[in-house]
């Protein structure tokens, strides 16, 4: 089994109000790919991104990353491996400095300072936010703190990149220069968005998640031009009716 | 919602300000601890009764804020924030101690009034000494020189993590009291509203505060933040620390406004 590979099975998770946010998703996600994952609001979609980096852990069923189980303890090695980029970009950046908050997670890895801040350095630069080491997180824009947001995940190296909505909130140019950056990447990724076209021109494969379940898994085309599937699942379909 | 928006805004600005370069950012954040508890410990030395004791050491956090580019206008508002605070602490001196122990002209000051004076010049003199130290020095550095000097991690952690989440609440409560203003019509908070109100700011708070420490553990936070980079303690720290101090110790054991009153009316006669 290639150590990129990730396996999801039977996954279930309830909420402590008993809410059924998981309902038995299977699927498995090979090196190098790029996914989508769609769904209306409440579908699971964050949900099951947290149990991907075991943020959160499952109730019942199996998540793999490589030959990893998510469990205890192995969650250094898997989050070493998987990378997350949250929803909102303010509940990641928490150092005084974008530079401190890009360094924050390969100092965690243990690399001495220096060479953390270097590896900082690249990762800004990667995301075209070089000229932003210096700067306070909040005085940026939603734009750039996406940016240094998902630098502060590639610092760490991680092989595969895990994004929940990641074009929320961004202008058009924003959004632009988003795309172009996560084509370019090579690493096994997976997006939770409601951006479809985003999803269409960056990931071949879509996963769609209905109330806790997996309903579809295939081609992203095919599926997001199902008009009448889409609108079963609370969708819309893509591209839309001229 | 304006007052709460105007205090984050000091707030970030305290920390733009203590990103700028001059000689005193520059030195070592211990030794700029180090003066400022020495500079405290002077204050807390005098007796209860001093007030123009107390004054030349003004100096101290003058010099921080000039040499530091600190604007005094922030410096004074930050200050007086905490005013309510020491007015309520010295408002019974007055009565607990009538005796009267000075005249000045036909009026008669009592012990109390005194007493209030002199916690009155020291509660304002703490208050803008630290908001200067913060401004020049940062709230990151100086968690890790007080890590450094040997204060226990958690506290100094703590400290740091209370610097960010401060910020979290009160966006949280500014959303929130935004979101309110805009159909209230001016109606204030009821009180029957304020328990609800409250409470559900300390959800917002709490599963915000949730979803930070989350996105902290994956990227590979178990608890202890990463040391900052380290600067070394230089000449110019120990020329701050041992020139400061020694002003300090001057102040305490010579009565310097006694001393300067002294001389000037030595050098008029």
């Amino acid at each position: 089994m290639s150590h990129h590979l990730v396996e999801v099975r039977e996954l279930r998770h309830a909420y402590p109000d008993g809410t059924l946010a998981l309902d038995g998703p299977t699927f498995t996600l090979h090196h190098g790919e790029a996914v989508a994952l769609v769904g209306a609001n409440g579908a699971g979609k964050s949900t099951l991104l947290k149990h991907l980096n075991g943020t959160l852990r499952a109730a019942s069923g199996e998540v793999r990353v490589g030959e990893l189980p998510v469990q205890a303890e192995t969650l250094a090695q898997v989050r070493r491996t998987v990378g997350m980029v949250f929803q909102d970009p303010d509940d990641m950046l928490f150092m005084p400095t974008v530079l401190e908050d890009v360094a924050f997670g390969p100092r965690n890895l243990g690399f001495p300072p220096p060479e953390a801040e270097a590896r900082a350095r690249v990762a800004l630069g990667q995301v075209g936010a070089a000229h932003l080491a210096a700067k306070a997180p909040y005085h940026l824009s939603v734009g750039e703190k996406r940016r240094c947001a998902l630098a502060a995940v590639l610092a760490m190296g991680p092989d595969i990149l895990v994004l929940d909505e990641p074009s929320t909130g961004l202008d058009p140019r924003g959004r632009r220069l988003l795309v172009g950056l996560l084509q370019a990447f090579t690493h096994t990724r997976i997006i939770a968005t409601h951006d479809l076209d985003l999803a269409s021109r960056l990931c071949p494969r879509t996963l769609v998640l209905h109330r806790g379940r997996l309903v579809a898994d295939g081609p992203t085309r095919a599926i997001l031009a199902d008009r009448a599937r889409m609108e079963s699942w609370d969708l819309e379909a893509w591209p839309p009716e001229a | 919602m304006p007052s709460l928006a105007a205090a984050l805004l000091d707030l970030r600005e305290l920390d733009r300000l203590a990103r700028l370069d001059t000689p005193v950012h520059r030195l070592d954040p211990r030794a700029k601890v180090l003066a400022t508890a020495a500079f405290l410990a002077t204050l807390a030395s005098f007796g209860p009764r001093e007030v123009s004791a107390l004054l030349p050491l003004a100096l101290f956090p003058v010099a921080l804020a000039a040499l530091g580019e600190v604007p005094f206008g922030l410096l004074a508002r930050k200050t007086l924030l905490g005013l309510p605070f020491i007015l309520v602490l010295g408002a019974f001196l007055p009565w607990v101690d009538r005796v009267p122990v000075l005249q000045l002209g036909p009026l008669a000051v009592s012990g109390g009034w005194l007493a209030f004076a002199s916690l009155l010049v020291r509660g304002l003199l703490a208050m803008v000494t630290a908001t200067a130290l913060v401004a020049v020095t940062g709230f990151g550095d100086l968690c890790a020189a007080l890590d450094r000097l040997g204060a226990p991690r958690a506290f100094s952690q703590q400290l740091l993590f209370l610097h960010r989440y401060l910020f979290l609440a009160g966006e949280e409560t500014g959303r929130a009291l935004q979101a309110r203003e805009l159909r209230a019509f001016g109606r204030p908070l009821a009180p029957r509203e304020y328990g609800a109100f409250a409470g559900h700011l300390l959800t917002r708070s709490w599963e915000r505060a949730e979803r930070v420490h989350a996105a902290l553990r994956a990227r590979g936070f178990d608890g202890v933040l990463p040391a900052r980079a380290q600067t070394a303690f230089g000449t110019g720290a120990w020329g701050f620390l041992l020139g400061w101090s020694a002003f300090f110790f001057l102040c305490r054991w010579l009565a310097l406004p006694a001393l300067l009153g002294g001389l000037l009316a030595g050098g008029g006669s």
